[in-house]
C-alpha cells in the first residue's frame, strides 16, 4: 500500500513526462485494438454482404473484380452482357430467380444500380435476410427510385424528392441526365452493406436516360423528354451482371460450367461463398502486415517508457538512499519499479481503449465512404482484454530492467548518497 | 544493554584492495550520545552503513542494541533498522514528491513498532514538528518550498518519530552556516534526549566535538591508517 502510494504521489511528481509516456503508449494501444477490432468487423461485413446467392455472373474478367463491382459496388466491369445472354441464360430449369445488375452512372458520389423488382425480392444478405423498406414502396414506373439508408440520411432525401443522374461514376461528374430526374418512392432499412450507398433504379429509367446518348457522350441536337422516351422501346441491350439463385444448390457448379463454357459471349460465373473468401484471403495479407505494425508501434510505446524510466534511475538514486534508510528493503525497490510501469500502461490502456473507440468512431464515415461497410461501435471484448493483458504484462516485464538495476545499486549504495 | 558493541572490525569493499575500516573495538552505552570525527573519505559513512545493517563486517563481531547484526538475514536487517533506526543524512533527506508530512511520518509505513510508538501519526508528526522550530510551516507543503535548515529539521522529525533507539546523523550540518548548526544540534539534542534515544553523529568538523559527551577520530582508532 505505502509503495503504491510512493508510486502514485512519484509519478504526480513527474506528470509532464508521465503524460507523454503515459500518451504514447494510450495511442498505441488504440491502434493495436482499433486495427484488430476493424479487421473483425471487416469479416463479419463482408462475409455478410451477400447470401442466398448460388451465382454470380458477368462478363469474363478476374473473380475478385467482378465480385467486387456487382457486390461491392467497387471498380468498374470491363465488359458487359448481352440482354439476348442474359435471358436465353436466364432460362434454364435449374435456375430459380436471377437479378439483373446494370452499373456504370452515379448519383453525387453513390453508385446507380439498374436492376427490377427481382431484386428486393430474391435479395438476401448476412444471415439470409430479405431486404426491407423503411419508407415508401418499390419502384412501379420507369422514372422511380429506391435509396439505400445511407444515401437517403446523408443527402437529406424523403420520399417523393426528384434526383437526377450523373454520367458515369467520377465524384463530381459534370455530365448529367439531367432532363429526366427520378422520384423517390422508397427508403430501404439499414443493412450494413453497401447496399446502404446504392441508388436503385428500373432497367428502363437507365436505358431511358441514355436513349439521347452515344458512347459516353450525349448527341448533339437530339433531345428526348421523358414523356417521349417512355414511348420508345426501353427494354435494355445490356446488363452488367446478373445473380443467380438456383431450385437446388447442388447444381451450382453445373450451372457454373455451363455458364463459362457459354459460346454467344465469353462470360464468367463464380460462387460468391468461394470468391468471399479469395477476397478476404487477399485482405489477409494486408491485415496481417497491419497486424505486425501495430505491435511493433506498442513495443515501440513500451520501449518509450522503458527509456524514460531508464533516464530517471540517476536522479532518483538518492529516493532509494531515503527510502533504504526509512527501512524499505532493496525488494521494495525493484517493486517500486514494477508498480510503476504497471500504472503506466493500465492508465495507458484505458486511455488506449477510450482513443480506440473515437478512432473507430472517428474512422466510421471514411470506412463507410471507403470500404463501404459499417463499423458498429466499438466495445471492449474478451479478445481486447487478452491484447491488453498482453501488453501490460510486457510492460512489467521490461519493468524488471530499471527495477533490477536500482535493486542492485541500492544495495551498493546503501545509505551513501550519490548524485 | 549497550547500544554499540564492536569487537575486532574488519569490512573492505569489495573492489577495494585493501580494509577501509578495521576497529579493535567500541561500545557505546544508552544515552552515551557519540560525536564521530573523520576527514573526507576515513570511511565515516561506511562506518554508519554498517551500523544501520546496511553492509555486514568483512569479519568481526557487531552488535547493535544487543542485537548480533551478521546473524540476521537481510529482509531482518531492514526491518531491524527500520524499526529501531532513525537516519539522517548530509542533505537531500526527503523525498521530493511527499508533502512535509508524509515525510516525516514515512518511517512508520514501514514499521509496524515505531507506528504504535508514534500513536497518533499526523498529531505526533505536528508535535515533534513544533518542538524542532516548525510550527509555522504548513505540513502539507512541498519540501521543495523549505530551505535547506528547514529540510534538515523535517529530517530531524523523522528521524525521531515512533521513538527509535539509536539515530545515526551522516553530517547534517554541513549544508548549514554556524549558527543554523548550532541552533539545529541544539534541536537534535534536546529531542534525542527528550524521548531517550541514543546519538551518533559523525562529521569532518571538529568543532562540533564541543557539543557531545564523547567523540572520536576515526583515523585514530581505525586501525588500517597505520598499516
Ligand atoms: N560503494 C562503494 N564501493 C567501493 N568503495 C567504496 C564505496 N563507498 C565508499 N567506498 C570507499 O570507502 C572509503 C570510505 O568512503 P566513505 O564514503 O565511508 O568516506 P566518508 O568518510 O564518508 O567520506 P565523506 O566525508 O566524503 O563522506 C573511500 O575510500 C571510498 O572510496
Ligand atoms: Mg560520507
Amino acid at each position: 500500500m505505502v509503495l503504491l502510494k510512493l508510486t502514485l504521489r512519484s509519478l504526480w511528481n513527474r506528470r509532464a513526462t508521465v503524460l507523454l509516456t503515459i500518451v504514447a503508449i494510450a495511442i498505441s494501444v488504440a491502434l493495436l485494438l482499433g486495427v484488430n477490432y476493424i479487421r473483425k468487423e471487416a469479416k463479419i461485413s463482408f462475409l455478410s454482404t451477400i447470401s442466398g446467392t448460388d451465382l454470380v455472373v458477368g462478363a469474363r474478367s478476374g473473380s475478385i473484380q467482378l465480385l467486387l463491382y456487382s457486390v461491392f459496388r467497387i471498380g468498374n466491369a470491363t465488359n458487359n452482357i448481352s440482354w439476348k445472354s442474359y435471358q436465353e441464360l436466364a432460362a434454364n430449369p435449374l435456375i430459380d430467380w436471377t437479378i439483373p445488375l446494370s452499373l456504370g452512372d452515379s448519383h453525387r458520389g453513390y453508385r446507380v444500380l439498374g436492376t427490377n423488382q427481382d431484386y428486393f425480392r430474391y435479395y438476401r444478405f448476412a444471415d439470409k435476410r430479405p431486404l426491407e423498406l423503411a419508407q415508401g414502396q418499390v419502384f412501379a414506373g420507369a422514372f422511380d427510385t429506391v435509396l439505400g439508408a445511407e444515401v437517403a440520411r446523408q443527402l437529406g432525401y424523403k420520399l417523393g424528392d426528384k434526383i437526377v443522374i450523373a454520367h458515369g461514376t467520377s465524384e463530381v461528374s459534370t455530365a448529367l441526365h439531367a432532363d429526366k430526374p427520378f422520384t423517390v418512392t422508397g427508403i430501404l432499412k439499414p443493412t450494413g452493406t453497401p447496399l446502404d450507398r446504392t441508388v436503385h433504379i428500373t432497367l428502363e429509367g437507365l436505358e431511358a436516360v441514355h436513349l439521347d446518348w452515344v458512347a459516353g457522350t450525349k448527341v448533339n441536337g437530339y433531345n428526348l423528354s421523358a414523356e417521349q422516351a417512355l414511348q420508345k422501346n426501353l427494354q435494355p441491350k445490356l446488363i452488367t451482371a446478373f445473380l443467380v439463385g438456383l431450385k437446388s444448390r447442388t447444381a451450382a457448379f453445373r450451372v457454373q460450367r455451363e455458364i463459362n463454357d457459354y459460346k454467344r459471349e465469353p462470360l464468367l460465373a463464380i460462387l460468391p461463398g468461394v470468391a468471399l473468401a479469395d477476397l478476404w484471403q487477399a485482405l489477409n495479407m494486408f491485415e496481417t502486415v497491419l497486424r505486425i505494425i501495430s505491435a511493433f508501434v506498442v513495443v515501440a510505446g513500451l520501449v518509450g517508457m522503458l527509456t524514460t524510466i531508464l533516464s530517471t534511475l540517476n536522479e532518483r538514486r538518492r529516493e532509494m538512499a531515503i527510502l533504504r534508510a526509512v527501512g524499505a528493503h532493496p525488494y521494495h525497490i525493484l517493486v517500486l519499479f514494477i508498480l510503476e510501469t504497471l500504472v503506466l500502461t493500465l492508465i495507458g490502456c484505458l486511455l488506449g481503449m477510450f482513443l480506440a473507440y473515437l478512432l473507430v468512431w472517428g474512422a466510421r464515415p471514411w470506412v463507410l465512404a471507403e470500404y463501404g461497410f459499417y463499423l458498429r461501435t466499438w466495445l471492449p471484448d474478451l479478445d481486447s482484454f487478452n491484447l491488453l493483458a498482453l501488453v501490460t504484462g510486457f510492460g512489467a516485464l521490461l519493468s524488471l530492467l530499471p527495477g533490477i538495476i536500482a535493486y542492485r545499486r541500492s544495495l551498493q549504495d546503501g545509505l551513501t548518497i550519490r548524485t | 544493554m549497550n547500544v554499540i558493541e564492536l569487537n575486532e572490525l574488519q569490512f573492505r569493499w569489495a573492489n577495494q584492495p585493501k580494509n577501509t575500516l578495521a576497529l579493535p573495538e567500541l561500545s557505546l552505552a544508552q544515552g552515551e550520545h557519540l560525536f564521530i570525527r573523520g576527514s573526507s573519505g576515513s570511511g565515516k559513512t561506511t562506518l554508519l552503513n554498517l551500523l544501520a545493517g546496511i553492509l555486514l563486517p568483512t569479519s568481526g563481531h557487531l552488535q547493535v542494541l544487543g542485537q548480533d547484526i551478521t546473524q540476521l538475514s537481510t529482509a531482518a536487517r531492514d526491518r531491524f533498522r527500520a524499526d529501531h533506526l532513525g537516519i539522517i543524512f548530509q542533505q537531500f533527506n526527503l523525498l521530493p514528491y511527499l508533502s512535509v508530512l508524509d515525510n516525516v511520518t514515512l518511517p512508520c509505513k514501514f514499521s509496524k513498532r515505531r507506528q504504535q510508538q508514534a500513536g497518533q501519526l499526523a498529531a505526533t508528526a505536528l508535535q515533534l514538528l513544533e518542538q524542532l522550530g516548525l510550527a509555522q510551516i504548513n505540513p502539507s507543503t512541498a519540501i521543495t518550498q523549505l530551505s535547506v535548515g528547514q529540510q534538515q529539521r523535517v529530517a530531524v522529525a523523522r528521524a525521531l518519530i515512533g521513538k527509535p533507539e539509536l539515530i545515526i546523523a551522516d553530517e547534517p550540518t554541513s549544508a548549514l552556516d554556524a549558527d543554523t548548526r548550532d541552533s539545529f544540534l541544539k534541536l537534535l539534542f534536546n529531542q534525542a534526549e527528550a524521548q531517550g534515544s541514543t546519538l551518533i553523529f559523525v562529521s569532518h568538523d571538529p568543532s562540533i566535538a564541543q557539543h557531545f559527551p564523547r567523540s572520536l577520530d576515526l583515523q585514530q582508532v581505525n586501525q588500517v591508517w597505520f598499516c
